[in-house]
């Protein structure tokens, strides 16, 4: 049976930042992973563990140091950004911070028509603006927000509506992938349940793939089929939604669900994970979480454990993983 | 009401108002709510629902130019609202103390965290540096922070934000204030420093006798950490009352929409969650009536005229909604089990 072609694949990508003094700082360390059409992967881990930066190196915003990244099958580590031009249309980004994403003096309209303009149709041809303004009010109902916002600028409208523009924005070339990084965390619970909501509806209608960027295990878990764990740069689990979240084979994973405060008057007291998340810069040896590890053993801290298939389509990088429940 | 009864902070019908649009804009109107010894209450509120307000209004540290506070807070009997500033002064890191979400905003960059914690130290009690430093780095001990002596040699920015948060904390409680006010003390954090961060205020009730007014937008944080809960909405109160009865048996809509609006990490995955249309007004566009008719499922007639009063609805339940008083109050929740493993 042939297998369908990944949208996106890594294969053992790597970005490092070079500091001052000479030191390096592996944001992203090593990680392969594939995500299927139609499939909505979470990705979860803590502040600083590389969230955002691969990400960005999933769409060649930013240029990996080694590995390869494939969009459709297609090798685009080493494109030109003119070459690149044409497939940036079919992936798009959602930024984590959605204030700054929208420049206070261009009006929505305007913000929105700049890739229609920059980006010719399917056809190859220019758009015209009738079609141009014919988009831009899809766009507006495709995010359910009135017509008459087009003509006003992002500081009159709130954080929930801010984000639903900047997803009109990532659409507006029709897309097959979408990364959005933390298009939730800034906003209101009552307001986030909306635009979660949104996302849901958007991936019926068409047909999108996701890679969902969130710290929040929940949110993850409403919107995402398979969910990728990160610490320190690397994964450290993946595999289908409930079996990570509810029967987590690894020690990080196990941590990371028992600490969300559950909205349960007398839920047990969150297991604690000792201590902060090392730096980046002088990640500890062996598995890079053996440093807060409950289970850590002797073998823990000289051997790094790769991640690999504890059972079909549920991998861990752990030499001792937790069994199943 | 006996001596020993006495909430410790008692606070009644406080109201914050600022200049604007040609009169007075209320930012908080009529909250009243207590603190008793050694009790975490939960003050909650999507953002600029009034939360920090309240908070800096109890303390005096509001010096917006016209400001109006007007009402009571009684703390062990002594009021709050009007009390010169000097007094408060004294009051505030003696016997009340406060930590916020930033915990920068607590430290100037230019000295060790250490040396800010002796200062605030001697500025209440006659220490040598030195018996301050000792005390410094046992509060920084007692907050779990690793190696507190080197730590405490250690300048701001050098610090995680977990251990910022933690050395603030150790700041806050120098001098052993009775009441603690943390302003969403975990909202920058990660999950797995949040727990540890709940986990000692809720220590501290037994390690120091020290009550929390905790302010948070988390409904996950109230339920593991405050007895009681206060629930604002658009400077108002909503629902108040023991935390149990609030997830229970919420009497306010926009309590049960709250709690309904967080997606479950356990059970079955609703197809689409139960948002909430709209947003919260701000303190210039608060329509009349009750200031969630806009986005209320129940909204009808009687809603609009006025805000409704905050009634009492069982024991020390209290909600500002007409649904109780015509007789047809709000189902309980089925205990939602998707929160559970
Ligand atoms: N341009 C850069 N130069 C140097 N270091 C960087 C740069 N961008 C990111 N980093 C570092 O790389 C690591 C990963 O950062 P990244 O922003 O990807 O984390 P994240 O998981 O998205 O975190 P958050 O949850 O806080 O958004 C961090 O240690 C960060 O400080
Ligand atoms: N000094 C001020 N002058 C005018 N408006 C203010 C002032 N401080 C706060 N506000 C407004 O009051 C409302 C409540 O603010 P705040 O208490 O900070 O909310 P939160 O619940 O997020 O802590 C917000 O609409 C805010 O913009
Ligand atoms: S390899 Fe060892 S230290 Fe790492 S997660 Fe597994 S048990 Fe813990
Ligand atoms: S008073 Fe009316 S609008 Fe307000 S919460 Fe109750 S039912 Fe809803
Ligand atoms: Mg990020
Ligand atoms: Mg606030």
């Amino acid at each position: 049976m042939n297998e369908p072609t990944p949208v996106l694949e890594l294969r053992d990508v790597r970005k490092t930042y070079r500091l001052p003094h000479g030191q390096r700082l592996r944001a992203v360390d090593g990680i392969s992973l594939r995500v299927m059409p139609g499939e909505m992967l979470g990705l979860v881990g803590e502040s600083g563990c590389g969230k955002s930066t691969l990400g960005r190196c999933m769409l060649r915003l930013d240029d990996v140091s080694s590995g390869q990244v494939l969009f459709e099958g297609r090798d685009i580590t080493t494109l030109s950004e003119r070459r690149l031009r044409p497939l940036r249309t079919g992936m798009q980004m959602v930024f984590q911070n959605s204030t700054a994403a929208l420049n206070p003096r261009r009006s929505i309209g305007d913000l929105l028509a700049e890739p229609l303009r920059v980006h010719p149709a399917a056809d190859g041809r220019r758009r015209s603006a009738a079609a141009i303004a014919a988009r831009l009010h899809e766009l507006m109902a495709l995010v359910g927000l009135p017509a008459s916002a087009l003509a006003r600028y992002p500081h009159a409208f709130s954080g929930g509506q801010r984000q639903r523009i900047n997803i009109a924005r990532a659409l507006a070339l029709s897309p097959r992938l979408v990364v959005a990084d933390e298009p939730v965390s800034a906003l209101d619970v009552s307001v986030q349940a909306q635009i979660v909501n949104l996302f849901a509806d958007l991936r019926e209608q068409l047909g999108l793939t996701y890679v969902f960027v969130a710290h929040d295990l929940a949110v993850v878990r409403q919107i995402s089929t398979r969910v990728a764990v990160m610490y320190l740069g690397a994964i450290v689990e993946c595999g289908e939604t409930d079996t990570v979240l509810h029967t987590p084979a690894h020690p990080y994973t196990a941590a990371l669900t028992a600490a969300v405060p559950r909205p349960v008057v007398g839920a047990p007291p969150a297991m604690l994970l000792r201590g902060d998340v090392p730096s980046p810069v002088n990640r500890p040896a062996g598995c890079r979480f053996h440093t807060r590890c409950p289970q850590a053993q002797a073998r823990c801290s000289a051997e790094e454990p790769a991640l690999r298939a504890l059972r079909p389509g549920h991998e861990v990088a752990c030499h001792y993983p937790l069994p199943p429940a | 009401m006996p001596a020993d009864r006495m909430p410790l902070l008692d606070v009644r019908d406080l109201c914050v108002s600022v200049p604007g649009n040609g009169g007075m804009i209320p930012l908080v109107e009529n909250v009243s709510f207590c603190v008793n010894e050694a009790e975490i209450v939960g003050l909650v509120g999507e953002s600029g629902s009034g939360k920090s307000v309240t908070a800096m209004a109890l303390m005096g540290l509001i010096d917006s130019p016209g400001v109006q506070v007007r009402g009571s807070a009684r703390f062990r009997g002594q009021e709050l609202v009007g009390m010169p500033a000097k007094a408060l002064r004294t009051l505030r890191g003696r016997d009340i103390a406060m930590i916020f979400q930033d915990p920068m905003t607590a430290f100037t960059p230019v000295y060790t965290i250490g040396w800010q914690i002796d200062e605030q130290i001697r500025a209440h009690e006659r220490l040598t540096r030195r018996a301050a430093r000792a005390r410094t780095v046992q509060l920084l001990a007692e907050m779990g922070v690793p190696d507190p002596a080197r730590t405490a040699q250690r300048y701001p920015h050098q610090l995680s934000g977990g251990l910022r948060q933690r050395a603030m904390i150790a700041m806050a409680l120098s001098c052993r204030p009775t009441l603690l006010i943390a302003d969403e003390p975990t909202t920058a954090l990660d999950v797995t420093v949040q727990a540890q961060i709940l986990d000692l205020l809720r220590g501290l009730r037994h390690s120091h006798g020290s009550s929390v007014l905790l302010i948070t937008h988390d409904m996950g944080v109230v339920a593991q950490t405050c007895s009681r809960t206060l629930v604002l909405y658009s400077g108002r109160m909503a629902e108040s009352g023991p935390t149990t009865t609030l997830f229970a048996r919420p009497a306010h809509p926009y309590t049960a929409a709250l709690l309904d609006s967080i997606p479950p990490l356990y059970g079955s995955r609703p197809h689409r969650l139960p948002a909430i249309a709209g947003v919260p007004p701000t303190p210039r566009e608060r329509p009349a009536g009750c200031a969630f008719g806009p986005r209320c499922a129940y909204v009808h007639a009687t809603c609009l005229p006025a805000p409704p009063a905050l009634a009492p609805i069982g024991a020390g339940q209290l909600a500002a909604c007409v649904l109780p008083a015509e007789g047809t109050p709000l189902p309980p929740r089925t205990i939602a089990q998707g929160m559970q493993p």
